[in-house]
């Protein structure tokens, strides 16, 4: 029975994780893309804690945090390559 | 035994309205207009989506094998941290990098604070 849940929770995952994947192909412009890697980070990490759960371990919760952080960090990187075209300044001495 | 059955089966319950929300804020996310709509359906329901997978996989964990799972509560208060933050640093990028707002929208707020900004800079 539970099983069964997990299985269609992971069906459920797999068809929103093709839908993203749909809008990261045709999204017109850069945002769009990025946004859609995003959600694509999040819902790897939905699917990462079914599998840990369906596996009945736990290992796989550092991996869950890790999934977080790199997701963030890499959005947060690419949104300041958009905004200004670099991602790290180098300040100018005066 | 018959106790544990139900509420592992409550935690799997869980699982699967996360999934839900994941897969309406995916429909959300091919069906709506632009950058902006397509921002504020992927950000909240895909992230109210995983903090409901991730607390049924805490809640799993906790009444099958008697086991706190730290790192789960630590993910959940990360993602509630810093998808909305993510979500709000891609539109400002989109705005300022002119990305066009659909046919069908009525009111831009922020049009003439940001060329204000524009010309004094």
């Amino acid at each position: 029975m539970i099983e069964i849940i997990l299985m269609l929770s992971l069906g459920f995952l797999a068809l929103s994780m093709m839908a993203t994947i749909f809008r990261l192909v045709i999204g017109p412009t850069t945002p769009d893309r990025v946004q859609a890697l995003d959600i694509l980070g999040i819902n790897l990490i939905s699917a990462v804690a079914i599998l840990s759960v369906l596996l009945k371990t736990h290992a796989f919760m550092e991996v869950i945090l890790l999934i977080g952080i790199l997701s963030f960090i890499g959005t947060i990187a690419f949104a300041r390559f958009m905004e200004r075209g670099v991602v790290i300044e180098r300040r100018r001495h005066k | 035994m018959n106790a544990d059955v139900t509420s592992e089966l409550v935690a799997a319950i869980l699982i699967l309205t996360g999934t839900i929300f994941s897969f309406l804020s995916a429909i959300g996310i091919i069906r709506l207009p632009d950058v902006y709509t397509r921002s504020h359906a992927a950000s909240k329901s895909s992230t109210l989506g995983v903090m409901f997978t991730l607390f049924g996989a805490f809640l799993f964990f906790l009444f099958a094998d008697n086991y706190f799972s730290i790192r789960l509560l630590l993910g959940i208060f990360f993602v509630f941290l810093t998808a909305p933050v993510s979500a709000h640093v891609i539109c400002r990028a989109a705005y300022r990098s002119s990305v066009e707002m659909s046919s069908i929208s009525v009111q831009d707020d922020l049009k003439g604070a940001f060329r204000n900004e524009q010309e004094d800079a």
